[in-house]
């Protein structure tokens, strides 16, 4: 079984290098520590002409003493343990030197109607030591997610959507399966009924302008035609903000959120349900 | 919303869910109906659109062929009935629509069901096989390893609105939300409970992990574990026997019939319980002229009081009773920070079962639920924290001890999420108000249990109605003397006819002459 698994590593990984260096450097998208690797920003549309396309770099910060990481008892599960050889704890509060990972960033507003393409490239979502990695996902409508078993012991992936079909699909051994969402949703948990500590979310864009902040609290969204934007950063227990920047050809803009843990009460939006008629 | 404009007609089916289905459902269908705050599981949230029983992969829609049959036939192990019998084909029909009316996605495209072959034929190999796969795909982290709901996973579950789940016990298939056929349990297999935390295993044929032949052999072997639904029987025989079983595992119980006991929420005094885990008891009996021994088997996920339970038992209190106070802990353990609680703190499993004090004559017996102030009854209680004892019920709420040296003899054994239990009593006792168990007279019995994991105690059980209990009577000599007096009488009188015959047929034979 590890033969094919390490192909499908090696195209993954190499895929997401060629995704990441065709989107310009993907900042947030590269993962340090394994800890807080936000899934690559999807492949830009070619919509925008490189003469023109322009760059929103981001921090997130975090303000004050970060909770401690909550362990995982992962006793019953010795495979998933093993690979915890200090300790599993949870990824809900990932910060190192005052920046905070795992933050959904995306474009929420001031791309007009413009259509973009499906990346060919999927993501993936891999089941790893009994945790999701990355834990926070960024795809585009109509993009592959590939599902990954890299635990060889069984997993369920319950999506739960509001505004899209979820499914719950077994995975009892190493292997990869695809599935896709059809519209734009803010975020659609995932967790697995096995572990019941397993948790990510994905965030799922009609565009290709949403990542994920790194372990260095670092995202980037490129390629973006010259415009106004309003950029929303979601994060799971401190909810949601977001800032208006307006860029021009070429230009890249800087901009920068900071979260607390007095945020820990705020509304934590997920998907809306569809209104009937 | 299903906006309405004014003079117009109402859509068909409306008139039919808001007599019959909006009590529990809900007016606008997000299964918040009056009767839906003492439900677990809890009426659907047809918002949603997540319908568990189709024909459509995990997470689709359900087509309305799936929405008819649920329908027809209800969801077993839940309140929710068949209405076949009940609602024309027309209002049925209307139904369907209607519902899809509460979802948006009903906008989208159904798509069509999930294609398979048909199932293998059954054999010992292929169910041997069936159970391989069981365990290759990991069914027991939430089904246990005798199927019985009790993996280690089961006390964690959740559905998508963060309700306590229980991983279905598969051995009482009755109870399968969507039937209990081959077909059925394959079909589950498939397309997965959409809401719930059963996934669809359809990929594992995709990846080429096992061919869809093997996951019929899973349906096959999950069917197997189930027997049909128990008739229920009234008089619960104790047979005689020479000697007693002596142990509750003793084999000798293997050859005493066992009458199943169907019980319920206690839903007529407060507080009162809408989501009991025991739902039917074994009974066997047995008497051998001194002592009567019983024995109840029934099925419970948790061996109370348990830890591990423990959140779980908080999750059900919460939703059950959303004003009590759920966790158990002591201000010691708050003041340390431990909110772990002690183990001999949680609540154990019980059982009580119930008889008149005495044996009524013709067919009066005492109040079923522990009887009343004016005529009480007679009550032997086991609790797996250790208590045994005998008590008199004046009502579930006025239960006193019966004085005196304990006399009842029990013992209990868990394993693979089933009890069993032995009680023991001689038929005869000294003292007021206990019962003497006659023999061949219909003594009133009932039945309850209480999961301590899942909140259980006091009022807050499970219940049976009045069954009865009957000793079978010594058989005296006088049967034995008749049958045996007609096998002589005909074997005499077949001698002397087939004498007389040859007689006939030799003439006078050699002792002939002497007569």
């Amino acid at each position: 079984m590890d033969h094919p698994l390490k192909q499908i590593l090696a195209l993954v990984v190499v895929l997401g290098i060629s995704v990441a260096t065709a989107c310009g450097g993907g900042g947030g998208g590269e993962t340090t520590d394994g800890e807080a690797d936000g899934g690559a920003p999807a492949a830009a549309g070619s919509v925008v002409s490189p003469d023109s396309a322009a760059t929103i770099n981001g921090t997130v910060s975090f303000e004050g003493t970060a909770p401690a990481a909550e362990p995982i008892d992962m006793s019953e599960e010795p495979t998933c343990a093993e690979k915890h050889p200090d300790g599993a704890v949870r990824q809900q509060v990932a910060v190192t030197d005052g920046r905070l990972a795992n933050v959904y960033v995306y474009v929420k507003s001031g791309l007009g109607d413009r259509a973009f393409p499906t990346p060919s490239a999927p993501v993936t979502l891999d089941q790893s030591g009994c945790r999701y990695s990355p834990h926070i996902v960024a795809i585009q409508a109509g993009q592959s997610l590939a599902i990954m078993n890299s635990d060889g012991i069984l997993h369920n992936i319950n999506t739960q959507p509001t505004e899209n079909r979820g499914f719950n699909i077994s995975q009892p051994v190493v292997m990869e399966t695809s599935r896709e969402f059809s519209r734009p949703e803010v975020m659609i948990p995932v967790k697995c009924d096995v572990h019941g500590w397993m948790q990510a979310f994905i965030g799922v864009q009609g565009h290709p302008y949403a990542s994920v902040s790194g372990a260095d609290g670092l995202f980037s969204l490129a390629d973006l035609p010259p415009g106004e934007y309003e950029i929303e950063v979601w994060h799971e227990l401190y909810g949601t903000q977001s800032q208006t920047v307006t860029i021009g050809v070429k230009e890249t803009a800087e901009v920068s959120f900071t979260f607390n843990s007095d945020m820990a009460g705020n509304h934590v939006p997920m998907g809306e349900p569809l209104v009937l008629r | 919303m299903v906006a309405q404009a004014e003079g117009q007609e109402a859509p068909a089916g409306k008139a039919t869910y808001d007599k019959w289905c909006a009590g529990c459902h809900g007016e606008e269908g997000a299964g918040d109906g009056v009767a839906a705050t003492y439900m677990l599981p809890q009426p659907r949230d047809f918002t949603t659109a997540l319908y568990q029983i189709r024909t459509t992969a995990s997470g689709e829609l359900p087509t309305d062929g799936d929405i008819l049959r649920m329908i027809d036939e209800g969801m077993p192990g839940s309140a929710m009935p068949g209405w076949k019998d009940y609602l024309s084909n027309t209002e049925r029909t209307d139904l369907v629509q209607y519902l899809k009316t509460f979802s948006r996605f009903f906008e989208d495209e159904v798509p069509p069901p999930v294609e398979y072959g048909g199932a293998p034929g059954v054999s010992e190999e292929g169910l041997a096989e069936g159970r391989e796969f069981y365990d290759k795909i990991e069914c027991w982290k939430c089904h246990g390893q005798a199927g019985r709901g009790d993996g280690p996973s089961a006390p964690t579950l959740e559905d998508d609105w963060d309700l306590p789940v229980r991983a279905a016990d598969l051995t009482e298939g009755w109870n399968f939300n969507g039937g209990y056929t081959t077909e059925a349990i394959f079909s589950r297999l498939m397309t997965g409970l959409n809401g719930a935390p059963m996934p669809s295993f359809a990929d594992l044929i995709d990846a080429e992990f096992m061919t869809e032949e093997q996951l019929w052999r899973v349906a096959q072997y999950v069917e197997s574990l189930s027997p049909e639904m128990p008739e229920v029987r009234e008089v619960v025989r104790a047979a005689l026997v020479e000697t007693l079983p002596a142990t509750v595992d003793d084999p000798a119980w293997n050859q005493i019939e066992r009458f199943y006991v169907p019980l319920v929420g206690q839903v007529i005094i407060e507080p009162r319980w809408f989501a009991p885990t025991v739902d039917g008891v074994w009974v066997q009996a047995a008497h051998d002229s001194e002592r009567v021994a019983l024995r109840f088997t029934w099925n419970d996920p948790s061996e109370s009081p348990s830890a591990e339970w423990e959140e779980w038992r908080q999750r059900v209190v919460s939703v059950m009773q959303p004003t009590v106070e759920t966790t158990v802990s002591t201000a010691e353990e708050e003041a340390t920070g431990d909110g772990e609680p002690e183990v001999g703190e949680l609540l154990p499993d019980a059982l009580t079962v119930q008889f008149s004090t005495t044996i009524p004559e013709g067919m009066k017996r005492p109040y079923f639920l522990m009887g009343d102030q004016d005529e009480p009854v007679y009550l032997l209680n086991w609790s797996s924290g250790g208590d045994t004892s005998e008590a008199l019920g004046r009502g579930m709420n006025a239960i006193e001890a019966i004085a005196g040296e304990t006399v009842l003899v029990s013992e209990s054994t868990f394993d693979e999420g089933q009890r069993r239990l032995l009680l023991s009593r001689a038929l005869t006792l000294e003292g007021a108000n206990r019962l003497v168990f006659e023999t061949g007279r219909p003594i009133p019995m009932a039945i309850f249990a209480w999961d301590g994991s899942n909140g259980e105690s006091g009022t807050q059980g499970a219940i049976s109605t009045w069954y009865f209990l009957y000793l079978d009577q010594p058989t005296e000599n006088i049967t034995y003397v008749f049958p045996m007096l007609a096998v002589l009488l005909t074997a005499v009188l077949g001698v002397v006819i087939v004498t007389r015959a040859q007689r006939g047929a030799h003439g006078a034979g050699p002792g002939s002459g002497s007569d």
